[in-house]
């Protein structure tokens, strides 16, 4: 009887060790990698039988299938209140919500550079288990790849997600009609500001954390209450100004909004005031904006607000028509601007 | 056409930089531009140094003048 | 915000509101200039062109450091980038700044130019001291407001004997500039000036009295809070009402008579005055820039780097930043206003900074024809 003797493979030394290219080729490391730091962090049935795809069910009778995709090259990679992972997930998850689905798997795909520190790596996939689990929703197939130093940021993440979505619940950006209340779930700017915060030169302290959070729970309670919600979005990349631009021009129509009753945390203003920038274009990612039938606003809002994640839910505006799609605003002065689409990239400013 | 906030100073530190807060917010500036700044003072900063100690008596009688009725005009 | 949301409060607002609108004289129109563009875009950003009376015009002036930096000294500061190999340190405002080729200094970053935004003058005496091995530049602009940290990193650059750093000086005086707006031949009428809130905390209201009475103009220094401004129109339309034409100190809980002596001398030591400079749209003017003295002459980069020589190159053609730039015409005025040129595809530099004429009224100001709904 010969006895194979299973070939000693070193342990991954998660403490010390560096990803190198070795990791993405496919052979023996890379299984390693994929075994000990995202199939363990990860663990589903999926997962655990270590095929090239995972098999979903069908969405029951009356759902759809919803899909969406995000990157994620933030930098730096940890920062006051999440991760490059964390943000990943939350992000996709997100996506999902906005168009009223139940988000329930998610891919997710890396992209390492040679040389990132295995512990970062490890903090990241831990950050993201904790997330998803937390979100109910789970990581069910992946990819590796690494490209040479200096040809990545330490780590890119791809997130793809799928979900289902009831009935004939459709929030789509081009449903806005004159008259419609819009809805804000909580305070501008937190990501955006959290993110700058740890910037190289800009440094400056504060208690100011990203907003990343899972939304669906939030939408699911919003879709129960039965209002007429025409219009759902988070609004990232951009700041809020940015996404409403987005909706007006989709759906035709103005907005009229009141900057009073938009809600931003003082150090966030403050922070801003130093930089120059405006909280409008200010990135978030822990926040949505809802557009309902007015009748339904009430009773939207007071469902938000029992919400922890909208306790801070205002109407903000309201939706009118316009031909030319501008977003107007009454400023807290009293007086009035536009709040127009984001020109270019907002930059600190010294004048 | 400078972008300059008023800030409180809430710490002295070496090499002439202090501590200033704004709203919670902190950042460590320069105060190689000015003299006799103290804890508690507040500064006009302007990317990264401070430029002149803010008079808060001055500032309070602004105020005032703001309230100054139209039909006092 | 201490100091700042008290200034910024609504009630008080509309108070001011209705003394302007009671000074303003129906049968007149009061045409000012805010020199400053932190007040041209405090006045968009606020809303408070909606809140004028109608007979109360604000015109644009060229107190923007970015707007008036010549095209060549951009080419310069590009140049030492893509072809010295240097670390070149930049104001954020500077970054998007078309130049020649249609280049820009973040177009030199993405072709490989090792271009860094700083917040602060002291963010590139830093990347100096950590990077010995590299020569470092500093780009600086601005006017009396930015020249004083610029002064103070050379000093200390001096202390810490660095050798691999120096500075690429590009600061203006606004007092020349204002001349010049005042001088123009067929000038744009002006009833008075709103003058500029940190220069003034720098130079103090004092330097403003010649100007005031050689041209025979009320100048009111006010600072940046939309109460400010409002409070500044106001006493600028009594002035007028009056005959008045004195320097009136609005801001006085930063401004005083002499200003910061510290400051003045600190600059004053590192620095001194060009026989002549360039200015976008005012053309060369004498005695209006500062160069970094001989007895620093090694943090000259413009001496560091001799073979890089200052060109002047024209404005696109189509380009009025120029005729805006003294008031002389609108930004709506511009074939290519809001056409070809955008914040996002900017032509000339007064749609690139923020408080730029021409970006002041694509982001806010071109909708003033709107029928608004508020």
């Amino acid at each position: 009887m010969n006895k194979i003797k299973s070939v000693y493979v070193r342990p991954l030394d998660i403490k010390h060790g560096r990803v190198d290219m070795s990791h993405g080729s496919g052979g023996r490391a890379s299984a390693q990698l994929t075994e000990v730091v995202f199939a363990a962090a990860f663990d589903n049935e999926y997962l655990q039988q270590g095929n090239d795809g995972a098999v979903l069910p069908l969405p029951p009778a009356n759902s759809r299938l919803v899909m969406s995709t995000d990157a994620h090259v933030v930098s730096p990679l940890f920062f006051p209140g999440g991760d490059i992972g964390s943000l990943s997930v939350h992000g996709t998850v997100n996506d999902l919500a906005m168009m009223g689905a139940h988000p329930l798997w998610l891919s997710a795909s890396f992209i390492l550079e040679e040389g990132f520190a295995l512990y970062d790596l490890q903090r990241i996939v831990s950050s993201m288990a904790q997330v998803a689990k937390a979100a109910g929703v789970a990581i069910v197939t992946g990819d590796t790849k690494v490209v040479e130093r200096g040809k990545g940021d330490g780590v890119y993440i791809s997130t793809t997600g799928v979900g289902y979505v009831q009935g004939s619940i459709s929030p789509s950006g081009d449903r806005a009609r004159a008259g419609d209340a819009i809805l804000l779930s909580g305070t501008i700017g937190d990501h955006g500001m959290a993110i700058m915060s740890q910037r190289e030169g800009l440094q400056f302290e504060s208690a100011i954390e990203s907003d990343s959070a899972a939304l669906h729970e939030l939408v699911a309670v919003m879709l129960a209450t039965g209002a007429d919600i025409h219009v759902l979005r988070d609004p990232t990349r951009g700041g809020l100004a940015t996404t409403l631009n987005e909706i007006a021009r989709q759906s035709g129509v103005g907005m009229v909004l009141n900057e009073n009753n938009i809600p931003v945390h003082r150090q966030v203003v403050a922070a801003c005031e130093f930089l120059g920038l405006d909280p409008l274009y200010v990135a978030n990612e822990g926040k949505l904006i809802a557009i309902c039938a007015d009748a339904d606003a009430a009773k939207l809002l007071d469902a938000m607000r029992t919400h922890p994640l909208a306790l801070s839910a205002a109407v903000i505006g309201t939706v009118i028509a316009d031909d030319a799609c501008f977003v107007q605003m009454k400023t807290k002065l009293g007086g009035r601007r536009m709040v127009d689409w984001l020109n270019g990239d907002q930059l600190p400013r010294i004048c | 056409m400078c972008l300059a906030i008023p800030a409180c100073i809430v710490e002295l530190l070496p090499d002439d930089m202090a501590r200033i807060e704004l709203d919670g917010v902190r950042k460590e500036i320069s105060l190689s531009l000015i003299q006799g700044a103290r804890v508690g003072d507040y500064v006009i900063v302007h990317v990264g140094y401070a430029l002149q100690l803010l008079d808060p008596e001055e500032a309070a009688q602004t105020l005032a003048l703001f309230a100054e009725l139209a039909s006092q005009t | 915000m201490k100091y700042v949301d008290e200034f910024r409060d609504g009630a008080l607002a509309q108070n001011l509101t209705d003394s302007i609108a009671l000074q303003a004289q129906q049968s007149r129109t009061y045409r000012l200039m805010e020199f400053c563009g932190g007040h041209t875009h405090a006045l968009s950003r606020y809303g408070l062109l909606g809140i004028l009376p109608a007979n109360v015009q604000m015109i644009h002036g060229p107190g923007c450091p970015v707007c008036v930096l010549p095209i060549g000294r951009v080419d310069l500061a590009i140049r030492l980038a893509m072809e010295k190999d240097v670390i070149l340190c930049s104001y954020g405002d500077c970054l998007r700044v078309p130049a020649s080729d249609q280049m820009s200094l973040l177009k030199a970053k993405t072709r490989g130019g090792d271009v860094r935004m700083v917040y602060s003058a002291l963010d590139a005496l830093k990347i100096a001291m950590n990077n010995p091995a590299r020569q470092v530049v500093f780009f600086a602009i601005g006017f009396e407001t930015t020249t004083p940290p610029t002064a103070s990193i050379i000093r200390q650059a001096r202390a810490n004997g660095l050798t691999n750093f120096s500075v690429l000086c590009n600061h203006v005086l606004t007092l020349p500039a204002m001349e010049a707006i005042l001088t123009q031949p067929g000038g744009v009428p002006l009833q008075g000036l709103v003058g500029p809130a940190h220069v003034s905390t720098v130079i103090g209201s004092q330097p403003y009295q010649y100007i005031a009475k050689r041209f025979n103009k009320p100048i009111v220094i006010s600072g940046f809070e939309p109460l400010d401004l409002l409070q500044g129109i106001l006493m600028l339309l009594r002035q007028v009402n009056e005959n008045r034409a004195e320097v009136e100190n609005e801001f006085t809980r930063a401004v005083t008579l002499a200003g910061n002596r510290k400051a003045q001398a600190l600059v004053d030591e590192v620095f001194e005055v060009r026989d002549s400079f360039e200015w976008r749209g005012l053309g060369s003017l004498p005695f209006s820039g500062l160069k970094i003295r001989v007895a620093f002459a090694e943090f000259d980069a413009e001496l560091r780097y001799p073979d890089l020589i200052y060109t002047n190159v024209p404005d696109h053609k189509a380009c009025e930043c120029s005729a805006i730039l003294r008031g002389e015409k609108r930004p709506q005025d511009c074939k290519i206003f809001g056409t070809i040129c955008t914040p996002d595809n900017p032509i000339g530099s007064c749609m690139v900074s923020s408080e730029g004429a021409c970006a002041a009224h694509y982001t806010y100001g071109r909708f003033s024809e709107v029928k608004w709904a508020l």
